[in-house]
């Protein structure tokens, strides 16, 4: 019993990876409508191919987009919202602010709950707690007859203040719950999300209402099928903060489910960043639509509270919704393989965010598509073999590709030859590099002293460039790069975090109130990681967020293991300021701090990865073949060595300008770097440059 | 290097810029005080040639700190010529009619070098919470009352801070260290885009950004030129009326539009108003070319040749161009009107493809007083009301504009102080009637929950008295209200006290409508009712629709 399967359902693709001490099988399989079908497809062929019956399977973990998803195409279920009288809009007025200044025609965000849809009802608690008005109980019972003649499936409540005093709310879903029908669920943003600033907390909230019928229906027919399949074991699911929680968690919060498919990628990373002892490490995932950038220190990616998702404009940021749970920090970016290529009213080339997906796909597929993608500029370039592209089965056509670009991009700015696919592929790669930098300065770090880990199809054919640009000097692609989300799975650790609001200042700080706060969180999280994992020790992590008194942002501070007392306020205090001395370059000393927010992460803990064995170095074995690529450092086309991944055994060397060729990808080694296979098999870039 | 591949070098290095000086606004935004800044995004954030020509400028910033800072830092070159710079050196102003306006905003410049060779500029501004004198209100008579102003002073020399300015600008605020910290920020900020725009140059091995600046200023100024072409030539006039502070204010302007470049003439607007509403002409001319651009070439980077094809002209001492002494601290009350009033004027160039007036300026919503139990409190927030319709849209409820600020979470505010939002909603039947409806503002009730009164500036309510019009057969959108639960109308701009126990009720604006009401169309018209943003009565009256559709909650 020591296989472990994982499932990645993303928008195109479902990645289904086998895990036994005999190796790894991965397949690729369509995401279909019912998705269960899909992955029971994936499941069977990597049993067949390992030749493993399913009780053999010990774990099973899961990923899906499928609640983005239905945020994204607004598909979830007809959902009520009840909340504080006075306060019927807040839920659409959102931050009041225009997302794109010069626009006159832009739109706000769209509710997911509609006017008609949300409901106050009179009772009140100001900011300190005191109750001004009592909840009006029979006017909760008449919106309750309200709600039911509405049909809904879902009811969101959400009332000021109730971050920190639930009781309003949880009286209102008693209520509520007895008059309806008991298949319509109803979420407390007190349990959903208890922060601070209601927008956010009324947002994510009503998100999980709206999700969560559909979701708690897949995930019970997901388990049944796997039942009826003679397959026992647990079915874990991938959070987007990195930490795998049970079914029933997951069905119960699966706002917390948006992003799992990008943080199996980060954990991937991650894995590899410890297994390699990486100090620093820049995860770059690059796919079909978008790449995911993601910073990695010490072997643990950032961790953040909020996300946007389903953004409605040019990926803008303030065109989506906005969810706060936790999730792996990382910024998204609309730069894939499919994203399109034009020209603006400036004569300046512009990349994505639209991207032609998978139908009708790029120029170069022959599927009906016209417009001139990322893709399309890597074939021109001679970084794509036409006929090997997606091992094979699809073949590409240079000349379209040729054609496309010329139409798009060539003639309206006068570009010839390889110029017009040169220019794309600067663009895409320069826009790359500056959301990696603006995102690294915001957390104030260097970037050039990381180490890139690229995966997802699109990364390796970009990957040594970026990090010409980022003058990041070492490059790992590891195996399995195509479906490196759902191999990250694998990777992560049974968590649960709890967040809490409950602002003290550092003047006023009274230890006795937080470490009662930081217990009862501590417990609500290993009470859900217990239902994974009934024994073995659990790890505590415990963070806050403090700032200074007037300042909108805050900095992360790990808090220590054992009960506070009043000079760990002093002590947090200095580190606060050397936080934040190093990002900004100033501190403040006369200004008081404050904490603000609480968290608290228990996890039992994941396997720890070993060290690589060391290899011997030693001269690849002759190129199979050598071809004209176009080589930007020098800013021509240049022969490069082809090698397939295949004939490359661990320990062998080489030198740019190479491509290593693989099923679904193809690694472009750039003339100022060397590559050598590492003792696990993964291809190590080395920068030449001293 | 050959043609091409330098001309594709010129568009990632352009690319970059623009990047820059977003990680400039960014490191800005997470490091400042104010709430109006970091929750509101209140601040710009820039990169200049040596001539003082801005080349990029943040997309995170307004529209008022935008164009007044593009125009700031020549001012700092005529007082300190590039050649007297040195590295390490830093420049600050608040001065109104040299920064952005009014007092609030301190810019601070800072000159980049390579090998010793000045190379370029960074300038970044954001609001600041206090300089002193009567604090954010219209109240004072001249800008000598509104609070510390510092002239162009050398702030940092060759890396040394001089502590004696900090310490004349903290004396002089009643936020000292907040006013301190925000300094700060504004020099670290300026710092981070220096690094990278070194980083820039050693990359593609430059030795100056010239040729750079070249390419960025004459392709962004022949594309406007290429867009002001398109909109037909002509001499339009427009006016509109204010509430104004002691008396109503007549916006007028006269709109040349030439061959690739436009004229702005405000001859025969009102002369100055005795309180704080006055708009310098940086600030006037800052507003007045956004409102063009949002119609003519939205999608054309702000940077100096992207401006160039505009011009403003205005007559010294009105209320679109006021002297020192004129006071000027709420000077958005007339400059966040300028938009609409260009609209108005295109809309006679462009029919059908401009939209209707909106609630326009913000209402800020200073707001102090005495707790129960402890320091009195001080906070600050916004009040918004509705967007003009657009041609084949409705408005956009409850949202500035053109002010890119939004508004501050209501538990913040009430856990800052002991207020209370007792309503925060749509106001049903303020969006101006029309086949395209105008945004709807909204209605705001805010108590004390000590058994103490506050008090409540009103020094930005304005359109109390004249309405957001309609274009094109378009109603006006519900005109704005300021009173006291118990009953009495709030009529003047001065600060107001809000009697223990009793509440401030505010009723914004909403947006004018598009189009005769009578084209609107049944689906919308029945959305509307179903959502409760129009009333019964109100689709009777602005529609005459009789009642379909279900009534909201």
């Amino acid at each position: 019993m020591r296989a472990r399967l994982a499932a990645d359902i993303g928008g195109t693709f479902t990645d289904v990876v086998l895990e036994s001490p005999a190796g790894r099988d991965t397949a690729k399989v369509l995401t279909t409508a019912a998705p269960e079908a899909g992955v029971l497809e994936g499941v069977r062929r990597v049993l067949a191919a390992a030749g493993l019956p399913p009780s053999e399977v010990s774990v099973f973990v899961h990923g899906t987009t499928l609640a983005t998803n239905a945020l994204i195409e607004r598909k979830g279920a007809r959902t009520a919202f009840v909340t504080t009288e006075g306060m019927r809009d807040i839920l659409e007025m959102g931050y009041e602010k225009r997302f794109e200044q010069y626009d006159v025609y832009m739109e706000r965000p769209r509710p997911l709950v509609p006017r008609p849809l949300r409901f106050t009802v009179p009772g009140r608690r100001d900011g300190r707690g005191r109750v001004l008005r009592e909840l009006d109980e029979a006017a909760v019972r008449a919106v309750g007859e309200r709600v039911r003649a509405e049909r809904v499936a879902a009811v969101a409540i959400g009332f000021m203040h109730a971050y920190a005093w639930p009781e309003h709310e949880q009286r209102a879903a008693e209520i509520l719950r007895a008059q309806l029908p008991p298949d319509v669920t109803i979420c407390l943003s007190s349990e959903v999300c208890p922060e601070i600033r209601e927008y956010e907390r009324f947002s994510t909230t009503c998100a999980n209402a709206y999700v969560r019928p559909m979701m708690q229906g897949y995930l019970l027919r997901l388990r049944a099928e796997l039942d009826a399949l003679g397959m026992a074991c647990p079915l874990l699911l991938m959070m987007s903060g990195g930490g795998l929680t049970t079914l029933e968690i997951a069905a119960r919060f699966p706002v917390r489910l948006v992003e799992s498919g990008p943080a199996g990628g980060a954990l991937l990373s991650s894995w590899i960043a410890r297994e390699r002892a990486l100090e620093r490490v820049l995860s770059f995932d690059m796919g079909g639509t978008t790449a995911k950038i993601c910073l990695i220190d010490q072997g643990e990616p950032e961790r953040a509270r909020t996300f946007e998702v389903a953004r409605a404009y040019r990926n803008v940021k303030g065109s989506g919704l906005p969810v706060r749970v936790p999730v792996i920090e990382m910024v998204e970016i609309g730069a894939g393989g499919g994203s399109i290529a034009r020209v603006d009213r400036m004569q300046r080339i512009t990349v994505g965010p639209d991207s032609a997906g998978a139908d009708p796909g790029p120029a170069s597929y022959r599927r009906g598509g016209s417009e001139a993608t990322v893709t399309d500029a890597d074939l021109a370039l001679g970084r794509i073999d036409p006929e090997r592209f997606a091992d094979g089965t699809l073949a590409l056509d240079p000349a379209a590709a040729e054609r496309a670009l010329a139409t798009q991009v060539g003639v309206p700015l006068a570009l010839e030859g390889p110029w017009p696919a040169a220019g794309v592929s600067e663009i895409v790669e320069e826009n790359m590099a500056n959301a990696a930098r603006v995102h690294a300065i915001e957390r104030g770090r260097v970037i050039g002293r990381y180490t890139m880990i690229a995966f997802g199809g699109g990364a390796p054919l970009h990957a040594g460039r970026l990090a010409e640009k980022l003058g990041v000097r070492r490059v790992v692609v590891p195996e399995g790069a195509s479906v490196g989300s759902a191999i990250g799975f694998l990777r992560a650790p049974v968590s649960f975090q709890v967040v809490r609001s409950h602002r003290a200042t550092l003047s006023g700080f009274d230890a006795g109130v937080v470490n009662g706060l930081l217990e009862q969180c501590a417990a609500t999280a290993a009470a859900v990681v217990r239902r994974a994992v009934p024994e073995g020790d659990l790890t505590i992590g415990r963070v806050v967020d403090v700032r200074y008194i007037g300042q909108g942002h805050e900095l992360q501070l790990a808090l220590p293991d054992d009960a506070l007392r009043t000079e760990d306020a002093r002590r947090l205090r200095a580190q606060f300021e050397k936080l934040y001395g190093s990002i900004y370059g100033v501190t403040m000393p006369d200004q008081d701090i404050e904490f603000v927010t609480w968290s608290v992460t228990v996890s039992a803990p994941s396997e720890s990865p070993l060290p690589a064995k060391p290899v011997q170095k030693h001269t690849a074995p002759p190129p199979r073949s050598e071809r004209d690529v176009y080589e930007p450092a020098l800013g021509r086309m240049v022969a490069f060595a082809v090698y397939q991944r295949d004939d490359l055994e661990p320990g062998s060397e080489l030198a740019g300008p190479a491509l290593i060729e693989e099923g679904q990808t193809t690694t472009v080694v750039p003339a100022s770097f060397t590559l050598f296979v590492d003792g696990a098999g993964y291809l190590v870039m080395e920068s030449r440059d001293e | 290097m050959n043609d091409a591949l330098k001309r594709i070098h010129m568009q990632v290095m352009w690319n970059r810029l623009i990047a820059v000086v977003e990680e400039q606004a960014q490191a800005l935004l997470h490091t400042a005080f104010g709430a109006i800044t970091r929750e509101a995004g209140d601040l710009s954030a820039g990169v200049y040639d040596t001539g003082g020509r801005m080349l990029a400028q943040a997309v995170t910033g307004t529209p008022g700190h935008v164009n007044t800072m593009a125009a700031a830092v020549r001012h700092f070159l005529d007082r300190y010529p590039i050649t007297t710079m040195r590295p390490g050196d830093v420049f600050v102003t608040n001065d109104p009619w040299f920064g952005t306006g009014h007092l609030f905003d301190f810019v601070m410049v800072t000159p980049v070098f390579r090998d010793e060779r000045p190379v370029g500029l960074f300038a970044s501004t954001c609001h600041t919470p206090d300089v002193g004198g009567v604090g954010f209100s219209a109240e004072a008579r001249s800008v000598y009352e509104e609070g510390i102003c510092v002239p162009h002073l050398r702030l940092r020399e060759q890396g040394a801070i001089d502590e004696k300015v900090f310490a004349i600008i903290m004396a002089n605020s009643r936020n000292p260290i907040e006013a301190r910290g925000d300094l700060l920020s504004l020099i670290a900020c300026n710092d981070v885009g220096a690094a990278r725009l070194a980083d820039m140059m050693r990359e593609f091995d430059l030795d100056s950004i010239d040729e750079l600046a070249r390419h960025i200023l004459d392709t962004s100024r022949e594309a406007t030129r290429e867009a002001i072409r398109r909109v037909p030539r002509g001499s339009y006039r427009t006016a509109m009326t204010l509430d104004g502070y002691e008396s109503p204010i007549e916006l007028r302007a006269r709109l040349d539009i030439g061959d690739g470049e436009i004229t702005v003439d405000f001859a025969g607007s009102s002369p100055l108003s005795a309180r704080g509403i006055n708009s310098p002409r940086c600030y006037t001319e800052a507003y007045s070319v956004f409102g063009l651009k949002c119609i003519i070439a939205p999608a054309i980077p702000n940077n100096a040749g992207s401006l160039e094809p505009f011009r403003v002209l205005v007559e010294d001492g009105t209320c679109v161009a006021p002297l020192r002494p004129a006071p000027v601290t709420a000077r958005h009350v007339i400059g966040q009107m300028l938009p609409d009033l260009m609209f108005g004027a295109l809309a006679q160039a462009l029919d059908g493809r401009v939209p209707a007036e909106s609630a326009g300026s913000i209402w800020v919503l200073p707001m102090a007083g005495q707790r129960a139990q402890g320091k009195p409190f001080n906070v600050l927030n916004v009040g918004l009301g509705g967007t003009g319709a657009r041609p084949g849209k409705d408005g956009l409820n409850t949202t500035a504009f053109p002010s890119g600020v939004g508004v501050v979470p209501v538990e913040i505010t009430e856990n800052e102080s002991p207020l209370v939002f007792w309503v925060k909603e749509y106001l049903p039947d303020s969006g101006g009637a029309g086949e395209f409806r105008g945004g709807l503002g909204q209605r705001i009730e805010i108590g004390n929950s000590d058994p103490a009164p506050f008090t409540v500036g009103a020094g930005t309510f304005d359109r109390l008295r004249n309405p957001a019009a309609g274009r094109s057969g378009g109603r006006p959108g519900r005109h704005g209200a300021a009173r006291l639960g118990s009953g009495a109308v709030l009529a003047t701009k001065a600060v107001h006290t809000v009697p223990s126990g009793d509440r401030i009720v505010l009723e914004l604006p909403g947006g004018g409508g598009v189009g005769d009401p009578a084209r609107r169309t049944r689906a919308r018209i029945d959305a509307d009712l179903a959502a409760g943003l129009v009333s019964v009565d109100g689709a009777a009256r602005d529609y005459g629709a009789a009642r379909t559709g279900a009534p909201g909650a």
